[in-house]
């Protein structure tokens, strides 16, 4: 399938509005020695197939936690949750995400390549099909001519662009990221973004990534959830409607400020119940 | 010339070689109730003095900035160096030196120190050059220290029970050869390296079981501290009375002392991975033993080779105690402990010199390994774009 069929059928493709995540009534606590911390609390939310959900809000209000129980790196204490219709759990052990930490957290004894098959090795795919798909998540962030050089010897974005390409390099439907351009200066970030939409435009992957940028989360994003903390909830979900294709000049249009403004409303409620 | 330092090393050495020509070079034999020997009798003693007088003038004012001075400073030095040691064996000096002989020696530290010196701050960008430059300043270093030790002892007439000269040692060392090779294989072929391997690697594994295993962690750990308090000199008796006379008793020893500091190491090297990265090797539902190989083992390497070279040294020590405790009639701890009782001192420096090589030695392979093993490790990163 070349390029261009891919982006057709895209195109095409009518709004498929199966659910990828499904989360009802979710809660969250923490138990501490001074007492119980409220890291989510009465969380509704729907992932549809295709969706770019970000997730915003200020430090402490959850958003990453809510990532990390959708990866089942931490358990919801209430309500119900899940992913593909199976629990978190069931979901992690059938490799159903890919997942994008804040840091690159590439192994230092290993080459780039060897970095990215990491979970190809783990699911015990052939070392020739390993190779091969290497190639090509390397060649979808950029990175080909770069399989033999070491982690320490990249750039912080380039280190960045290796854990996608790691996290794209199983082919799971859904990516979870998590601040993955949060260390990143302004304009490796604006690039990436980009490069991230442009990904995302041509797989048709389901992406939930954590942000605390308004501009990154609007440009982003086909819903944009935001969040406040104390017990961490969402405060409102605002559903965009860019074009899939879409560049950095959308940020000058009115429904872009708008749509930013919205959301910066939102953060400030939040800000001001908790005071 | 604006600045004008006077090179203050240099200086010293020419005032002391000049003051060496004329102070007496040795003391008064007290049966002859003569001076021993005169600088005017030693034409080649005569020549060094006053080349290190000459040059010692030069460079006080031309300063050493190359490394060519530098080496025209060691050579004269080295030339001094040859002359003192013939006039203490050859003139009869050994055991009379005089003011005017200790005087030329301070002239020869001083030119040696600087020519060190210089070659210690040399910086070139061509690796076989540098490398040089990096080989020779321990070098000759350590045969400055050789010098002035065989000087010291011969020139104050050390008896030999007390330190022998360097010499010595080495004349011992080289015609011994057969029984050096025979104590060598004993004590380190078939002890120290036996109970090395044994030794960690089965604290390696019991690492791994304690980790696997959280009350192992809780019970054992406590355990092995106090194990590895354990006096060796203790131990080592009672381990000749268990495993006999011969090596393997030795290996048994090896083994207590490096069991414990390679169980903590691997340990603590073993929690050493990153939280994120465990979190990663998560995502991907890797099973505990998939994450120790691809994670968590290589994360503990770094931990895993300290270890390592801490009980390269530790098992040698080892080693030559337990074999004061009873033995063959063969082994480097033998050998010292009954050569001691026989005044053979110089049998027991050429013992404690093959020691200390075969320690070297065997630290130098195990770091070396390190290096190729972990050269990912921040402290070794090579940048290769």
């Amino acid at each position: 399938m070349t390029l261009k069929q891919v982006v057709n059928n895209v195109a095409e493709m009518p709004a498929s509005k199966n659910a990828v995540v499904d989360i009802k009534n979710l809660s969250l606590t923490f138990q501490t020695a001074d007492g119980p911390v409220y890291a989510l609390s009465d969380v509704d939310l729907t992932i549809n197939e295709g969706d770019f959900v970000s997730f915003i809000g200020p430090s402490g209000c959850g958003k990453t936690t809510l990532l990390r129980v959708i990866a089942d790196l931490e358990k919801a204490t209430g309500g119900d949750i899940s992913i593909n219709g199976v629990s978190p759990e069931q979901a992690r052990e059938n490799r159903a995400y890919g997942y994008v930490f804040q840091a690159p957290a590439l192994l230092p004894w290993r080459s780039i390549e060897r970095n990215v098959t990491l979970p190809l090795e783990i699911m015990e795919i052939s070392k020739e099909e390993r190779i091969k798909r290497a190639h090509e998540a390397l060649k979808l962030v950029e990175l080909n001519g770069f399989e033999k050089k070491f982690p320490w010897q990249l750039s912080g974005g380039m280190q960045q662009r290796a854990s996608i390409a790691r996290a794209l390099s199983f082919d799971a439907d859904l990516l979870l990221m998590d601040e993955p351009f949060g260390a990143l200066d302004e304009i490796v970030r604006d690039h990436l973004n980009e490069q991230l939409l442009k990904l995302w435009a041509r797989t048709n992957k389901t992406v939930a990534f954590v942000t605390h940028s308004i501009p990154e989360a609007v440009y982003l994003s086909t819903k944009i959830v935001v969040m406040s903390p104390r017990p961490g909830r969402i405060i409102d979900v605002i559903e965009t409607d860019f074009p899939r294709e879409r560049n950095l000049d959308i940020r000058e249009t009115p429904e872009f400020l708008e749509i930013a403004h919205r959301v910066r409303e939102g953060l400030r409620a939040g800000h001001s119940n908790d005071e | 010339m604006t600045e004008m330092k006077l090179d203050k090393f240099c200086l010293v050495g020419a005032i002391a070689a000049l003051l060496a020509l004329i102070f007496p070079l040795a003391g008064i034999d007290a049966d002859t109730g003569k001076q021993v020997a005169f600088v005017s009798d030693i034409p080649g003693l005569a020549i060094a003095m006053a080349l290190c007088v000459i040059a010692g003038a030069a460079f006080t004012w031309l300063g050493v900035r190359s490394v060519i001075s530098g080496v025209i400073i060691l050579a004269v030095a080295v030339f001094g160096c040859w002359q003192a040691i013939a006039t203490l064996y050859d003139h009869g000096v050994a055991g009379f030196a005089g003011t005017g002989f200790w005087l030329f020696i301070l002239s020869l530290w001083a030119f040696v120190w600087r020519g060190i010196d210089v070659i210690a701050n040399y910086r070139s960008l061509e690796t076989a050059k540098q490398q040089i430059a990096n080989v020779t300043v321990p070098v000759a270093f350590g045969f400055w220290l050789l010098f002035v030790w065989e000087v010291l002892v011969a020139g104050f007439g050390v008896p030999q029970v007390l330190l022998p000269p360097p010499s010595m040692i080495g004349v011992r060392f080289v015609t011994s050869t057969d029984i050096m090779a025979a104590d060598f294989y004993q004590t380190f072929v078939k002890a120290v390296l036996s109970g090395y391997v044994l030794g960690c690697g089965s604290a390696f594994v019991m690492a791994i079981a304690v980790d696997r295993v959280p009350f192992l962690k809780r019970g054992l750990l406590p355990l092995g501290n106090m194990v590895s308090a354990l006096p060796i000199i203790g131990v080592a008796p009672i381990m000749v009375m268990w495993f006999g006379f011969d090596w393997q008793s030795k290996a048994a020893v090896i083994v207590i002392m490096t069991f414990f500091p390679m169980l903590v190491n691997t340990v603590t090297g073993l929690n050493a991975a990153g939280k994120l990265e465990r979190d990663l090797m998560a995502t991907y539902a890797s099973g505990y033993w998939s994450t120790l190989f691809r994670l968590r083992l290589p994360a503990a390497m770094p931990f895993v080779f300290n270890a390592l070279k801490i009980n390269s040294t530790l098992a040698l020590i080892g080693a030559i105690v337990a074999e004061f405790f009873g033995t063959p009639i063969v082994g480097m701890g033998f050998r010292i402990s009954t050569e001691v009782g026989r005044m053979n001192i110089d049998m027991v420096w050429a013992e404690i010199a093959l020691a200390a090589l075969a320690g070297t030695a065997f630290y130098g392979a195990v770091a070396y390994i390190e290096r190729k093993a972990t050269s990912w490790h921040p402290s070794f990163r090579v940048r290769r774009h």
